[in-house]
């Protein structure tokens, strides 16, 4: 049966640098609970070893988690990359680890914190998560897609880091699947005001980087649950799932 | 100046768009955001960037630039050079920084105002 799902799909944990120590895998379900949201998605830079803790926890709490990570590319454009399943976001994560160069500065960029879903923590990532990859967007997009997991251009409404913002424009030969605003614009104003990207599904979500912000837009989707395929079927409109934002 | 005056001179690789090498520079514009370079980025520049995606060749277009060079030892995709030599921009390499390059450039007397390229002390 279609139902009403409220998903909040970028959410940044204390393994992101530039992210408050706070985001834990236990504390990010916590809050997105209180949130009432009903799906989420952990999203850090470069990186998907907060996910297996945050599916735990997910699971333990009763909300559902999609593996997820925000990939930058060489072009210094962050891609969204959602998955089914962790062995994907895993794989994901290996071919982006090969292709990642710099170590990480704490006292410059931030703490990059490898945790459980018991608030331990387990260690911190020595990679320059906050670094650019030197993979084209048309690397990255293939490969998600051969891992069938799904495109998402972040945050296209702003300025810095994003595919408007680098490229100036969305290339036609890229097979995104969908483009995300941020909470700074609706999705409405956002489609009539952004060149070039009516012609996409777009989300908006919160790219939370502090507890409170989760949950602070959010997309809703109609699905029969909260799983990728559904969203898959809910950006293009099929068999009635959709987004109702 | 034309292009292929500057290939010469300043000992830059063409890799792309050689049916261009006879347009004329008239100045030079250094950026790598190509939101802001679509936007501000004068005709006839010589454009110092290190990005290499395709977008480049259509910002080039649209500005209607002499030439695009690729700085800081990057390289453009495979498409970017389809697309280059389509519609016939050259695509110039330099190994070193735009900042370096930008230099030489305004030194042989590119984007400088007339009266301040003419007057010779």
């Amino acid at each position: 049966m279609l139902k009403k799902f409220r998903a909040d799909l970028h959410i940044h944990s204390c393994l992101s640098p530039c992210s408050d120590w706070d985001m834990s895998p236990k504390k990010i379900v916590e809050r997105s609970l209180e949130q009432r949201l009903d799906l989420i998605a952990i999203c850090d830079h470069n990186t998907a070893e907060n996910v297996a803790a945050t599916l735990r926890e997910g699971a333990r709490q009763g909300i559902a988690v999609l593996p997820g990570m925000e990939v930058c590319s060489k072009e210094e454009v962050h891609l969204v990359t959602l998955f089914k399943k962790i062995e994907a976001a895993l794989k994901m994560q290996e071919y982006v680890y090969a292709h990642l160069p710099g170590e990480n500065q704490p006292d410059v960029f931030g703490h990059q914190v490898v945790a459980d879903e018991h608030d331990q923590v387990l260690c911190e990532n020595p990679r320059l998560l906050i670094g650019a990859t030197r993979l084209s967007l048309v690397d990255i997009v293939k490969k998600v897609h051969h891992l069938d997991g799904i495109c998402i251009s972040s945050h296209v409404d702003r300025p810095s880091f994003s595919l408007v913002g680098q490229l100036g424009f969305i290339p036609e030969d890229l097979n995104l699947d969908a483009v995300e605003v941020s909470y700074r614009v609706s999705i409405d104003k956002a489609l009539t005001e952004i060149a070039g990207i009516k012609d996409y599904p777009c989300v908006t979500a919160s790219d939370a980087h502090f507890l409170e912000d989760i949950g602070k837009v959010w997309t809703e989707f109609i699905l029969t649950a909260p799983t990728l395929d559904e969203i898959r079927l809910a950006l293009t409109g099929i068999k009635g799932r959709r987004i109702a934002n | 100046m034309m292009v292929k005056d500057l290939v010469d001179k300043f000992g830059l690789a063409v890799t792309a768009g050689e049916s261009g090498l006879d347009r004329e520079v008239s100045s030079g514009y250094c950026g790598d955001l190509l939101s802001e370079v679509m936007g501000n980025a004068p005709a006839g520049c010589a454009w110092m960037t290190v990005q290499g995606h395709q977008n480049i060749v259509a910002v080039a277009v649209l500005r209607e630039m002499a030439a695009i060079i690729i700085t800081g030892g990057q390289t453009p995709d495979d498409e970017t050079i389809k697309k280059a030599d389509q519609e016939g921009i050259p695509i110039l390499l330099w190994s070193n920084s735009s900042f370096t390059l930008a230099g030489r450039l305004f030194s042989a007397g590119i984007g400088k105002p007339a009266t301040e390229s003419s007057s010779k002390r």
